[in-house]
């Protein structure tokens, strides 16, 4: 039983690490309609960012701070800069063009830091946690309750704020929004850059644990696809229990069925995403959409 | 049309086929190995292309077929014996075949969820490759002979396979033509712009969007087949995610729907990474990145799709500019090339 | 013009430009060697998942750079050519012949990685253009009957598995065995030469095997699991970012196995201090090459030439990274290898020259080990020791050991 409860807890702290990105993805599919390819890779570059802050004597949290304002401001400004010429252009365009994104950050950061790992820092004393025979990282435990909060923040601003009815109304119908005065390309920068910096937040929490190297997003991304995907494309809730779902299903699947073992874990992973779409197309908390003919 | 275009378009075709037929004897060695590279990738590319491109089912997994008619040709070359001339077409077929099947599930999914769902299947690829290690040699791979050129022909391995691998291409091709002109080109291209009034008029969309998946899904695995003779080795390394999406990035850049697209995005994909190391040694893949997102500003409707509007603009000035300008849903577009 | 015209005249365009493209070897009678310069060609992956060994490239560049500075080697200086490959075979293959046949190289050292190494090992040998000292761990390159114009370099990962089964074989009544590895086939290689080392006690001695990917985020559920199996013998076949994991994880659930830890992990810098030099006491591994964050060798000479070699051509690279320790080594030993060739830079001559190397010391090896090829053995290092890590340093222990060879 013990080792049940671990693997449950362990699954948990994984989870975290993929809902947190999830998160982020979820947020600027929300926002604008575009899967951001490049969330893991702005992710990681934020973290970058904080480490270069941190390596030039700045506090911890002032530089956890400074990280969430650049990384806003970077969003916005991919958005405008970078997205905003192929804006009315088809999907798959700006698909690539996020694409492109994905290789610029990543080759930049290896060029500018090189492809080393480095250790990050956590807030969260190292010493574990022991309830029983339990045992918990601190820092796991506080990288979820991070998540959490910033899920909560999340959703009390587009459900209680007039800015965050406008950015849904944005994404929703842009024709009618623009009609109602919002101001939709803006909106769609805001979303952009709220996203970058719950992707800074991910990144941030989850360098100490795997370490600090501009490959260090790819698993994960694909993980947080999966949660988002489980979870539901358009419910950020989804997404954060679709990252919960994803990482204690994983640990259980490789410790209980012995002929999958761990040499197919990724794949259970995946099987997950094709399982739930297939009987839940868009996600167990997404709504389904309806086409009018 | 006018009437000059079809005679132009049919001297320039068999001016870059002579040229073609002609390039293995001017090149070195390693030149005409990265041509036939690009000429595998075309072939993949033009699968995915009749998928994602005229039929609009995205699929980010198509790496994964590719992975299969290289695997099914270096297993039968290496475990049985079969000359890899019989390998090819039977790694089409059986392509086909599990394209046909993975195109039943996939046919409740829309969009980005069917994007995801076969980008698992990409990613789960390597790992379901080494998980078979009986088979397919695990992460050592499969180590295969490249063929020597048959009947005593004068031709080195690598011009050998240059026009073998030109022969499977223009023969798929003209296949590819036929299928998406037409009836059948009409009704695949129907299903994608407006599948419900498709249906209302009597397309069996779910029969052609299945079709289409095994299709598409067949061409690739020629692909792969041809790749895993040419590079004589094949290892689960090869057929990452980072494949699949190399391939999008082929047919977007190529021209989405269109079948010259497929050459252009090959020449694209394979070129272009080096072009961008000659540049910058030191972060070549954001010179490349810089290239796509370049590419995309310049030619949202990829190459092809720039091209086709070039020379639209050239015939026929009077109605161009009405048309170019109203022209901005990626729904419509003109008949392929 | 008209249209057709128009085409025309475009491709007559084109066929000039691909005549133009190079085809012909230069008149040259020794490939890839001139009066003054050397072509060494080279492929490593520089992006991608692996780009972390990209560093080795990079410091062999910088070594030769210093070769190049002190004179050149009998006058001639290095043109070091090397392509990133991403650790894709089909791309490897592409960058390969571009070296070959476009370049013009005399010849390849240091390619990195076996998948890589496999998809050219059959073209090199057809060509008959040498393949150094290839930076793989794997077992194949060492067959110079088959393939005469391969040769490898490090300890393979197969031998040094066999000592650490030999170790438990010897040492550990009662052995309750479970092992983490990476599922590729650096893994692979390690766990089989575990396994073999074994015999036919691996299948009783071995209670549970655990695998992971290198893009899976944690290992923590793999280590939990290990513990839960009872085993009170731990081989740990990780890269760095996971072998801290483990250490880190089997300390804080209170698993305390006689734990080996594979060689490429080894670092104190980068893999026990951020586990935690405590969580680490106790930990058993096999080197050849001096550990350069361990703080031993701090007044080595060796070492210290190392240091000022790094600050001076190539400050980019860490201090902290063996990687760039093992770089600086093999180039050493190419460097060597040319030497021994004098005037004569034919093929066959740096072949011949290359399994000629007779006790030759390098400055990171481990005192006592030295490199020895011959025309049978094309395996240059085939030594280790065992270490156990004691708070502070690994400190060598028991008798060196030579490769068994089959």
């Amino acid at each position: 039983m013990d080792i049940f409860v671990q693997q449950v807890v362990s699954g948990l702290a994984t989870g975290g690490i993929y809902a947190s990105l999830a998160l982020a993805l979820v947020m600027i599919y929300q926002a604008t309609d575009v899967v951001n390819f490049a969330q893991g890779e702005m992710a990681m570059f934020s973290t970058y960012i904080c480490w270069t802050l941190l390596q030039a004597g700045l506090p911890y949290w002032i530089a956890f701070v400074a990280t969430l304002a650049i990384a806003f401001l970077g969003g916005l400004l991919i958005e405008r800069v970078v997205i905003r010429p192929v804006e009315n252009a088809p999907i798959l365009t700006i698909v690539i063009v996020t694409l492109g994104l994905v290789f610029i950050l990543n080759s930049v950061a290896g060029w500018v830091y090189s492809y080393i790992q480095k250790p990050f820092p956590s807030p969260f004393p190292s010493q574990p946690i022991k309830v029983g025979q339990i045992v918990l990282g601190a820092h796991d435990l506080g990288a979820i309750g991070v998540t959490l909060v910033v899920l909560l923040l999340l959703f009390l601003f587009f459900r209680y704020t007039t800015l965050g009815l406008a950015m849904r109304a944005a994404a929703q119908n842009p024709a009618s929004s623009r009609l109602c005065g919002i101001r939709v390309g803006w909106m769609l920068a805001l979303g952009w850059g709220l996203a970058a910096t719950f992707g800074a937040v991910a990144g941030i929490m989850i360098a100490p644990n795997i370490f600090l190297d501009p490959n260090m997003m790819t698993g994960i991304q694909i993980y947080a696809f999966a949660a988002a995907t489980v979870g539901g494309f358009t419910s950020p809730v989804g997404a954060v229990v679709g990252g919960f779902i994803v990482g204690v299903t994983e640990n259980l699947v490789g410790t209980y069925v012995s002929f999958i073992g761990t040499e197919l874990k990724l794949t259970v992973a995946l099987a997950m995403i094709i399982i739930v779409l297939l009987v839940k197309p868009s996600g167990l908390f997404g709504r389904s959409i309806v086409r009018r003919v | 049309m006018v009437a000059g275009g079809a005679t132009t378009k049919k001297a320039g075709l068999v001016v870059v086929l002579v040229a073609a037929c002609a390039l293995p004897f001017f090149l070195s060695g390693f030149r005409v190995f990265q041509f036939t590279q690009v000429y595998i990738y075309a072939i993949a590319l033009l699968g995915l292309n009749m998928l994602t491109g005229y039929n609009g089912q995205f699929s980010l997994g198509h790496g994964a077929f590719y992975a299969i008619g290289a695997y099914t040709t270096a297993i039968m070359i290496d475990k049985w014996n079969i000359g890899y001339g019989w390998t090819i077409p039977i790694a089409g077929v059986i392509c086909l075949v599990v394209g046909f099947l993975f195109g039943w599930p996939a046919l409740r999914l829309e969009g980005l969820y069917l994007a995801l769902a076969t980008l698992s299947l990409a990613l789960a690829t390597p790992q379901i490759l080494k998980y078979f290690e009986h088979w397919t040699g695990g992460s050592q791979g499969i180590v295969l002979s490249k063929p020597k050129a048959p009947l005593g022909l004068p031709l080195s391995e690598d011009q050998w396979l240059y026009f073998l691998t030109l022969a499977i291409l223009i023969t798929l091709f003209v296949v590819a033509a036929n299928l998406l002109s037409g009836r059948t080109g009409r009704a695949i291209v129907a299903i994608r712009d407006n599948h419900i009034a498709a249906e209302t008029m009597g397309i069996n969309s779910a029969l052609y969007k299945t079709t289409v998946f095994g299709i598409s899904a067949a061409y690739t695995g020629v692909a792969g087949a041809l790749s895993a003779v040419a590079i004589a080795f094949v290892a689960p390394d090869s057929f990452s995610a980072f494949l699949s999406i190399t391939l999008l990035t082929g047919i977007v850049i190529g021209g989405l729907a269109t079948i010259s697209g497929a050459i252009f995005g090959a020449m694209f994909i394979q070129f272009v990474p080096n072009w961008a190391l000659d540049i910058s040694k030191a972060a070549p893949w954001a010179i490349f990145g810089i290239f796509l997102i370049v590419f995309m500003y310049v030619m949202p409707r990829g190459i092809a799709g720039s091209l086709r509007l070039l020379w639209i603009r050239m015939t026929r000035p009077a109605v161009v500019n009405r048309q170019a300008e109203g022209d901005v849903s990626p729904r419509s577009t003109p008949h392929s090339t | 013009m008209s249209l057709p015209k128009r085409l025309v005249a475009l491709s007559v365009a084109l066929a000039v430009a691909a005549l133009a493209a190079p085809g012909m070897a230069g008149a040259q009678t020794v490939v890839g060697v001139t009066a003054t310069e050397i072509k060494i060609g080279n492929t490593n992956p520089y992006s991608g998942p692996a780009s972390a060994y990209g560093t080795i490239g990079k410091a062999i560049g910088a070594y030769f750079k210093k070769v190049n500075d002190e004179g050149g080697i009998n006058g001639r200086k290095i043109n070091y050519i090397s392509y990133d490959d991403q650790y894709t075979p089909p791309k490897t293959v592409e960058m390969v012949r571009k070296l070959v046949e476009q370049d013009q190289v005399a010849f390849l050292f240091q390619t990195l990685g076996t998948p890589p190494n496999s998809a050219i090992h059959k073209y090199m040998n057809e060509k008959k253009v040498p393949q150094l000292f290839v930076a793989t761990g794997a077992t194949k390159w060492n067959d110079p009957k088959n393939f005469p114009w391969t040769m490898g370099y490090q300890p393979n990962y197969q031998t040094e598995g066999r000592i650490y089964a030999a170790y438990v074989l010897k040492n550990v009544p009662d052995a309750k065995v479970g092992i983490l590895y990476q599922n590729d086939d650096y893994g692979k290689d390690y766990l089989k030469g575990f396994e073999d080392g074994l015999g036919d006690a691996a299948k009783k001695l071995i209670v549970m095997k655990q695998s992971y990917e290198v893009t899976d985020p944690t290992i923590d559920s793999q280590i939990v699991n290990l513990k839960n199996s009872g085993a009170n013998v731990f081989f740990n076949i990780t890269i760095p970012k996971f072998a801290v994991q483990a250490i880190k994880k089997s300390h804080d659930i209170g698993w305390k196995p006689l734990h080996f830890l594979n060689n490429v992990s080894s670092s104190l810098g980068t893999v026990l201090k951020p586990a935690g030099l405590d969580a680490s006491k106790g930990l058993i591994t096999a080197l050849y090459m001096k550990e350069i964050t361990d703080p031993q060798w701090k007044n080595d000479k060796g070492y210290q030439d190392w240091v000022a070699w790094m600050k001076k051509y190539y400050p980019e690279g860490a201090l902290d990274d063996q990687s760039n320790a093992f770089g600086y080594n093999v180039a050493i030993l190419m460097t060597q290898v040319l030497k021994q060739c004098g005037n004569d830079l034919s093929r066959e001559n740096i072949m011949r020259q290359a399994a000629n190397v007779k006790n030759f010391e390098l400055p990171l090896l481990l005192p006592g080990i030295k490199v020895n090829t011959s025309p049978t053995d094309f395996a240059p290092i085939e030594q280790e020791q065992l270490a156990k890590f004691d708070g502070e340093r690994w400190a060598i222990f028991g008798e060196m050991v030579e490769a068994v060879r089959k």
